[in-house]
């Protein structure tokens, strides 16, 4: 395993841990430690063990935001230049599902990386915010998209606007959540989720987050076109033999993810 | 550090006395954020186990300093920025909290009483829902307590009626855990709160837990709360203390962790 700077990477029973591991700044996002996020994604995605992914922050914080020493001098062509947000852009690529279990502040970049993943599970006592208006300026990583496209403009722009802390019960209201679970109890929960995924059929799980993600892009007509390819590729599958065997025979199926 | 409360640590019991006593320990602003601060230090504190609040002098609280109170102010925002989140560190905080009411809990002074977990009374002590008598209402959680204890019909009859409840009174309403002669007062207190700080001051949080999310959770969640209440309570050095005890049929020493 490559050893990281900013975070820590493991992986045990198929399932794959990154920890963001800055805990005295609240795990704040520098663009090294976002690089390495990345890397750490991109690497477990090809690893043929990994079946699902976990992503949480070590201490206190899920993460409190983007690092602003470094960039409170920036100035736009140096930001054009350095194109930091392609980082970001291979976030969305990864195909393997990514649980991400989130704590305490859940601020800035940390509220984009949290809205990244594919499920959250929160710590009761988690709060959600995009404070950046109070800084005079706007999220850059695609918070105000994903936002939006979760629960919808109208609690998007509220949000944005005031630099709302958003509780658990809202942001589980809302549909920004999956679940919430005692904060002790916080790590055992998500490994469990991500257990519990990694036991079904891989190529199902992947191709499934392919087409719901293309239902959040696509216009519903090329959306169904889109699913019905992929629902056609799973019977090239020996899971799909395997699956619809073991149910014939009323046996428990074993998946090979291939 | 503090100048409207005094706050101390004593064998595992933190202690927040209020300190305005000329005015029976009336809220000003000060006082608010004091009494959200020591609660706050008192929860993060591993030592402490159990938390006292009491009155300095005759009197438990007052409720709001009227002397404070001008036509400019805006009641909505002085209960959103101060006395809501004093209010809130104390239902969020998982140590368990007695009120000791040693004299007159009147207004927010009775909210803060009932926001506790225990209300130790002196024979001496009453309550009075007094935001009437002002033309206002019951503010500082003060209805949402008031009925879970004592019903809507009895909730109504304290909060319109506004009159005194002597202590042996309150404590027919289920308002107090017990009334302490005065004589004994600061003697039992203690041996109450030493006798709280000495549980599983863990499973104490989590009973606190649990008990909330029946308020607020519906049966089914409110039953996976409590399978996961269940689960750190099994992973507690005191729940095993607890059984190795009872195996060796001894006392057990619980440590709250």
């Amino acid at each position: 395993m490559k050893a990281y700077e900013f975070i820590e990477a493991s992986q045990q029973d198929g399932v794959a841990l990154i920890e963001l591991n800055r805990p005295a700044q609240y795990n704040a996002l520098n663009r090294t430690m976002v690089r390495e996020i990345v890397d750490a994604l991109e690497a477990f995605d090809r690893d043929e063990e990994v079946r699902a992914i976990v992503v949480t922050g070590k201490g206190l914080a899920f993460s409190a935001g983007a690092d602003i020493d470094e960039m409170a001098g920036d100035h736009p062509v140096r930001l054009e230049l350095l194109n930091q947000f392609a980082d970001w852009d291979r976030l969305t690529l990864i195909k393997k599902p990514i649980i991400g279990a989130v704590k305490g502040f859940v601020f800035g970049g940390g509220f984009e990386l949290a809205l990244s993943c594919d499920l959250l599970i929160a710590a009761s006592g988690t709060e959600f915010s995009f404070p950046e208006v109070t800084l005079g300026v706007m999220p850059g990583a695609g918070g105000t998209q994903r936002l939006t496209k979760i629960v919808g403009r109208t609690k998007a722009l509220e949000w944005l606007w005031n630099g709302t802390r958003i509780t658990t019960e809202s942001a589980l209201q809302h549909g920004l959540i999956n679940r919430v679970v005692s904060p002790e109890l916080l790590m055992e929960e998500a490994m469990k989720t991500a257990k519990q995924i990694a036991r079904q059929a891989p190529l199902s799980i992947r191709l499934i987050k392919d087409s719901v993600n293309k239902a959040v892009d696509y216009p519903l007509y090329e959306g169904m076109q889109y699913e019905r390819k992929n629902f056609y590729l799973l019977f090239a599958s020996e899971d799909q033999k395997e699956g619809m065997n073991a149910f014939i025979e009323k046996r428990k199926p074993e998946f090979k993810g291939r | 550090m503090y100048e409207t409360i005094f706050y101390s640590v004593e064998n595992g019991v933190a202690r927040i006395t209020l300190n305005r006593p000329n005015t029976l320990n009336a809220f000003v602003a000060q006082m608010n954020m004091e009494i959200t601060k020591a609660i706050k230090a008192a929860s993060s504190s591993e030592e402490v186990r159990c938390i006292v609040i009491t009155g300095e002098g005759r009197g438990f609280c007052s409720g709001q300093d009227l002397s404070e109170v001008d036509e400019n102010m805006d009641h909505g925002q002085v209960l959103r920025e101060k006395y809501g989140p004093m209010i809130k560190q104390i239902y969020q905080c998982e140590k368990p909290i007695i009120a000791a009411v040693n004299g007159i809990a009147a207004g927010a002074g009775f909210s803060l009483a009932l926001a506790c977990d225990f209300r130790l009374l002196s024979d001496r002590a009453s309550f009075i829902n007094a935001f009437i008598h002002i033309g206002l209402i019951p503010d500082s959680g003060n209805s949402y307590f008031l009925t879970r204890l004592v019903g809507e019909a009895k909730a109504l009859e304290i909060s319109i009626l506004g009159e005194k409840i002597p202590a042996d009174q309150a404590h027919v309403l289920g308002l107090a855990t017990k009334v302490v002669s005065s004589d004994n007062w600061d003697a039992e207190v203690n041996q109450f709160a030493e006798r709280i700080a000495a549980l599983p001051t863990k499973a104490v949080g989590l009973i606190k837990r649990t008990i909330k999310a029946t308020a607020e959770q519906s049966f089914t969640d409110y039953l996976e709360e409590e399978a996961q209440g269940q689960r750190i309570a099994g992973l507690t050095k005191d729940h095993r203390e607890g059984v190795q005890a009872f195996m060796e049929k001894r006392k057990p020493n619980f440590i709250g962790k």
